[in-house]
């Protein structure tokens, strides 16, 4: 019923904004597209997007910097972009990783915000490389209607543009969008445009001016559950004795459509594809190897529902939310795990120690709003630095464990917006003197003996006045 | 390990041998009593092991919910706490009616553990609080019996109390009860009390009214030991046994121990105003009068003293006549005779099921099975008549206490099963004293008639283990001469006299000992087969309470298990219901149930509960009884007005959970009637029977609590078959008009429904119209629209 009007919207906003962008000003270089293909991913809940560019420099220096644009509500919800460029001829192709950063141009028009991808090699007058760019967007995808029932499936809205914005001249550009099934139940048509199963291609469109912008809606059936993690905890805390803790707080969401009305468990139990299909039922978690005293409770006790898979290259633990989440539910959890230090604490060259370990969240499919690793180093570690591949907020705490005396040093490094591309290995150098993994049996058995000074002490005392 | 050579080597003098013998024992008994303790609390760690390390059953929830908030804000905040999440609308003043000690110990040790950097959850600080607390219970029993029948009856006594089915139950990691802490406090009391009356210190006396002040913020059962110390100063008195020793273990017990007792907010003035401590003031006055008899009897010559006596017997008769009649006069004007509910079903066991349901239907407050007086105390029912007997022989005033303690807490764990929790330490000192001296005249007998071994030997080795009495006063005669003979002579010599009459052989005189010894020996064989009888009977003792620890009362009962082919099957319901409440609704919501899961949702749940398992205000559970067994409309009014938005029923039918709200539902329509009148038991009873099948009752059939734990229940198997009532429910189809399913649990054991919002009025029309319109209309009304239609 709404949706012609909502085209028509549509369409005159795009006007508006084709109009806008023709008149605004071209970039610093004159860089030329010739030919782009972008894949949207619209399977899980976080959306995928690979871009192929083929860039060809038309301007008479050489340049090593390419820009991509984003419109600004999209940026707010981009967990991650990657680049890469292909290597070589024809059959050995090689991919190479490119430096990637954020940038702020003065004369964006209409706030766009751009990103940097700095070339290996400055490409020179009349060049061309091929360009392969992913990106991945969080929380893109709006349920419609908000609220759902138990028997109904999750349908959702994707934004998006046509023609891919861009601060240049694009020559050739397609875009195919992947939904997750058949079901959709409307889309922008900017023809020429075609379906076909649970593809739709956008294009070719040729020889689009720069910031070219053609804005489409899709509405389909998504009935993936949405496991959003609002905060994570992860505790990493180093024992020179032999082990490293790792104990992990979610506060887990489902971020689909919010359930709305009864929850029958009948009709759950009997007909679980018709009703609830939307719901989380279970997560997975990708462990490291070797990990043992796995626990998994919140905040009144064990849950029973988690099975343990191992492995020599990978543990899995399937865990179970004590009921099963539909929209707008919500659970907190801990898991928590033991793993021998010795595959991720090392000693650098210079003397120092280091630990490795995996960043990220270590659910599968999972959306991170804001994660916290704290990485409790031994007392008596000294001048902790951390080496996190990509941006991140980082401070020093002090915790006090077990019998401290002077606590431990944590680092607390902190990040918004991830996505398991995150999972990435980071370090944290520290110097340690191993002196001190003695002060505290030291300091029991001193106090055990000075007891029993004391006992013999009295013992051998007489205190009374009179004989 | 080099300990007995030495011992048989250093034969030279009697004296050296015999020093080193006691230093071996002490250093033997030590580790035994550490070992005791660790058995305690070992054995208590099953639950951990076989479930996790949680709180258990319902009470613990609220001591743990109120020691979080003493761990988070502190003592002041704590003794000021008014909990508006509880007993809605209502409140409670949580500091003012609780018993502080197991909170405040708990959170001592919590606060300790931390200040040491040792940071430990609040949880697992409440958690192993019992098994500690009954390591402590069972040295405390050590003492207490070794001050009434020397160190070898105090072991025996210790290892049969760290064990015992009864204490385990409710002692067991986990459960995190006022028992846990208060037996110990019993215990200690008690032992202080005949330390006391054994040594006529006045140190001890203050050490009494201490412990017995930590009893008071412990537990209400610490009228027992009000009632009986004075019933036993009572005995010593009217047996003659007065003595100024026994004047200082009372006196300032009652003097002291009461103004203490009176700081703990929950007793106050309860103190001095009830009749559970009259007693004790009635006693304090009869011994101030026998004092003061004895005073004069000492100062004054016999003639004169008779002249006194008569004048101060009918002085003395006179102002009690007044006293008492004042004292009538008030108690009568009292409803209750000034007793406690409980109390008064304490005193006539019939009282409760006349007048108080609610403490008629709680499951612990119901008198006793014979089989559980053998499951809790097991072997140690047989062995306390012989421990009695040994008590007699000889009297004092120590095993006097104790006659008169298994006596009396026969009777209360007779009329109220939870009460057994009272007889076992009893028992086990009884029993203790029973083992330990079978033990003793078996093994020497043993020993006199086992060939080959030297005679001198066997007489010290049987002296020492036997006359353990004796060489207990020894010992502390050698240690501080000056102190026994200044203090207390008239002890000692009493004691000596009868020693002297019962054995005639002192320790000096060894030869005449081991003669008469000789002549009370046992047979070889009849010594031998009945000692390896009670060895057996002790094995069989230790078996039954393992078994009870592990499999009995391990159960945390918030998680069940079941085993069947495929393995262990978990049935975790009623977390997963108050996580869901917890998470997925609102932080002001008010969630009614039945009583008993009050203090779970508030512990667990953090949600607000209109009555919990602090039963103070009877017309509240009234109201939310009524509301489970009026119809539909009526009930959904009554829980309107209490602003719910949430009733929680926990339902067994489809798994065989017995224990579930259809089976309570007669206790809700007997105390809602009780209160409301128009509801009527017999309703609900068809043939006076309690059936919920197609013969029930179409009251019975048309409550809420049918309803709602049979909605869509037929869905399941088509025949809706109830697996604990073991039969099809009467009524299969039914719609719900006024309250929606909102959460149903993996295993159907806890069922919630949210209150539909209320009806839009039609103008021009003064009752609401009966259709379903406004069932599907928006939940957001419910809040903002305020009436009462109820009342």
């Amino acid at each position: 019923m709404e949706a012609p009007i909502r085209a028509r919207e549509i369409l005159g906003f795009t006007l508006l904004f084709l109009l806008f962008f023709v008149c605004s000003s071209s970039p610093s270089h004159n860089l030329l597209i010739s030919d782009a293909e972008r894949r949207i991913d619209l399977t899980s809940h976080i959306v995928k997007v690979y871009l192929t560019l083929k860039v060809e420099n038309a301007d008479s220096t050489p340049t090593s910097e390419i820009l991509l644009a984003f419109p600004p509500n999209h940026v707010d919800h981009l967990a991650t972009v990657e680049a890469l460029v292909t290597k070589g001829k024809r059959k050995k192709t090689t991919l190479a990783r490119l430096d990637v950063k954020p940038t702020e141009l003065p004369d964006a028009p209409n706030g766009t915000k751009y990103f940097t991808i700095y070339l290996a090699n400055p490409l020179n007058s009349g060049e061309s490389t091929t360009l392969e760019v992913l990106y991945l967007f969080t929380h893109s995808l709006e349920p419609f209607p908000a609220e759902i029932g138990q028997s109904e499936s999750q349908l959702v809205y994707y934004r998006d543009s046509a023609l891919i914005l861009s601060p240049y001249h694009i020559k050739q550009q397609t875009t195919f969008i992947k939904t997750p099934s058949t079901k959709v139940e409307s889309f922008t048509r900017v023809e020429p445009t075609n379906r076909a199963g649970t593809e739709m291609k956008y294009g070719p469109y040729e020889e689009r001016p720069p910031y070219s912008f053609s804005p489409i809606l899709i509405h389909f059936e998504n009935n993936s559950p949405f496991p959003v993690v609002e905060e994570l905890v992860r505790e990493v805390e180093i024992s020179h004795w032999g082990n490293l803790q790792v104990t992990e707080q979610y506060t887990l969401v489902h971020g689909g459509a919010r359930h709305k009305g009864v929850f029958s468990r009948v009709d759950y139990q009997s007909r679980p594809s018709l009703n609830g299909a939307s719901s989380l039922r279970y997560l997975l978690a990708r462990l490291p190897p070797r990990v043992h005293s796995v626990y998994y409770r919140d905040e009144i006790g064990n849950i029973s529902s988690s099975h343990l898979r191992t492995d020599s290259r990978k543990s899995e633990l399937e865990i179970e939310p004590r009921y099963p989440l539909f929209g707008g539910w919500k659970a907190t959890f801990v898991i928590g795990y033991g793993l021998p230090l010795q595959d991720f604490l090392f000693e650098s060259s210079d003397d120092r120690r280091y630990l490795n370990f995996t960043f990220g969240c270590p659910l599968l499919d999972t959306v991170v709003d804001k994660l916290t690793v704290k990485v409790v180093l031994p007392e008596g570690s000294k001048d902790p630095s951390a080496v996190v591949p990509f941006p991140v907020e980082q401070h020093l705490e002090t915790k006090y464990s077990y019998l401290d005396v002077v606590g431990r040093t944590v680092v607390v490094i902190e990040k918004k917006n991830l996505v398991p591309v995150h999972n990435s290995p980071f370090q944290v150098y520290y110097t340690f003197k191993p002196i001190f993994m003695l002060a505290e049996p030291l300091m029991l058995a001193s106090a055990f003996f000075l007891f029993f000074v004391a006992c013999v002490a009295y013992l051998h005392t007489d205190l009374s006045i009179r004989k | 390990m080099a300990a007995p050579e030495t011992s048989t080597a250093a034969v030279p003098t009697l004296y050296t041998n015999n020093t080193l013998r006691n230093a071996f024992g002490a250093v033997l008994s030590f580790f035994i009593i550490l070992l005791i303790g660790v058995l305690a609390f070992s054995i208590r760690l099953f639950s951990v092991i076989k479930y996790e390390s949680v709180i258990h059953e319902f009470d613990p929830y609220f001591n743990y919910r109120v020691t979080q908030f003493l761990t988070k804000k502190g003592i002041y905040d704590f003794w000021n706490w008014f909990d508006d999440r509880t007993w809605y609308p209502l409140g409670r003043v949580i500091g003012g009616t609780v018993y502080p000690g197991l909170t405040l110990t708990a959170g001592t040790i919590w606060w300790l553990l931390n200040s040491l950097n040792i940071p430990l959850s609040v949880e697992t600080v409440c958690v192993f609080t019992a098994p500690i607390f009954s390591a402590f219970a069972s040295w405390a029993t050590y003492l207490l019996t070794k001050e009434v029948k020397g160190a070898g009856a105090g072991l025996t006594a210790a290892a049969l109390l760290a064990m015992v089915p009864s204490y385990i139950s409710r002692s067991v990691a986990g459960s995190y009860d006022n028992e846990a802490v208060a037996i110990f406090a019993l215990i200690f009391t008690f032992y202080l009390y005949i330390k006391t009356l054994n040594t006529g210190s006045l140190f001890y006396a203050t050490l009494n009214s201490i412990a017995y002040f930590y009893m008071v913020c412990s537990w209400g059962g610490y009228t027992f030991i009000i009632n009986l110390i004075p019933m036993h100063v009572l005995l010593c008195i009217v047996t003659g046994r007065y003595s100024s020793r026994l004047y200082i273990a009372y006196a300032p017990l009652v003097v002291l121990g009461t103004l203490l007792a009176a700081l703990v907010p929950v007793v106050g003035f309860n103190a001095v105003m009830t009749s559970e401590h009259f007693a004790s003031f009635l006693v304090f006055i009869i011994i101030h009068v026998v004092a003061f008899v004895y005073y004069i009897k000492g100062t004054l010559s016999p003639k004169m003293f008779n002249v006194a006596v008569t004048l101060v017997v009918s002085v003395g008769l006179a102002v009690c006549c007044a006293v008492i009649a004042v004292l009538i006069a008030l108690v009568a004007s009292s409803p209750t005779k000034g007793w406690s509910g409980r109390s008064l079903s304490l005193l006539d066991p019939t009282y409760a099921s006349k007048y108080i349901p609610i403490i008629a239907s709680v499951s612990e407050h119901q008198p006793p099975t014979w089989p559980s007086y053998f499951m809790d105390i097991n072997v140690l029912a047989f062995l306390v008549p012989a421990g009695i007997i040994a008590c007699f022989l000889p009297l004092t005033d120590a095993s006097s206490f104790v006659v008169l303690y298994i006596a009396t807490s026969v009777y209360f764990s007779g009329v109220m099963v939870r009460l057994m929790l009272v007889l076992a330490p009893a028992a086990c000192i009884t029993s203790g004293i029973a083992l330990s001296e079978a033990f003793d005249v078996l093994t020497r007998s043993i020993k006199f008639q086992l060939p080959g071994v030297s005679s001198d030997a066997e007489v010290d080795a049987g002296e020492t283990s036997s006359v353990t009495t004796e060489a207990r006063n020894d010992e502390v005669k050698a240690e501080k001469p000056e102190e026994t003979s200044k203090d207390r002579p008239s002890k000692k010599s009493k004691k000596k006299e009868r020693e002297h009459v019962e054995k005639p052989s002192s320790k000096s005189k060894v030869k005449t000992k081991s003669e008469k010894k000789r002549l009370l020996a046992l047979p070889l064989e009849a010594s031998v087969v009945s000692l390896l009888l009670l060895i057996m009977l002790g094995a069989f003792y230790v078996v039954h309470c393992v078994w009870a620890a592990a499999e009995a009362y391990s159960a945390p009962s918030i998680v069940l298990t079941s085993r069947s082919r495929d393995g262990l099957h978990v049935f975790d319901d009623f977390r997963e219901a108050y996580s869901w409440l917890s998470h997925n609704t609102d932080v002001d919501d008010k969630v009614a149930s039945w009583w008993d899961y009050g203090y779970q949702t508030t512990a667990m749940a953090n949600r607000t509960v209109i009555v919990d398992n602090n039963t103070w205000n009877n017309t509240h559970i009234a109201t939310v009884g009524t509301a489970m067994s009026s119809p539909e409309k009526a009930a959904w009014e009554i829980f309107h007005s209490l602003d719910v938005k949430y009733v929680l029923v926990v339902f067994g039918g489809l798994i065989g959970y017995p224990s579930d709200d259809i089976n309570k539902f007669l206790w809700m329509v007997r105390i809602g009637g009780g209160v409301f009148p128009h509801i009527k038991e017999p309703d609900y009873l068809r043939d006076g029977q309690y059936r919920i099948d197609s013969q029930a009752t179409p009251t019975m059939l048309n409550c809420l609590m049918y309803k709602l734990s049979y909605y869509r229940f037929v869905e399941t198997d088509g025949k809706a078959y109830d697996r604990v009532r073991r039969t099809e429910i009467g009524k299969k189809y039914f719609k719900l008009s006024h309250f929606d399913e909102v959460f149903t649990t993996h295993h159907w054991m806890v069922r919630i429904y949210k209150l539909k919002p209320p009806k839009n009025r039609i103008r021009g029309k003064t009752k609401r119209s009966k259709s379903k319109t406004g069932s599907t209309s928006s939940s957001k009304r419910s809040g903002t629209e305020k009436k009462n239609p109820w009342h």
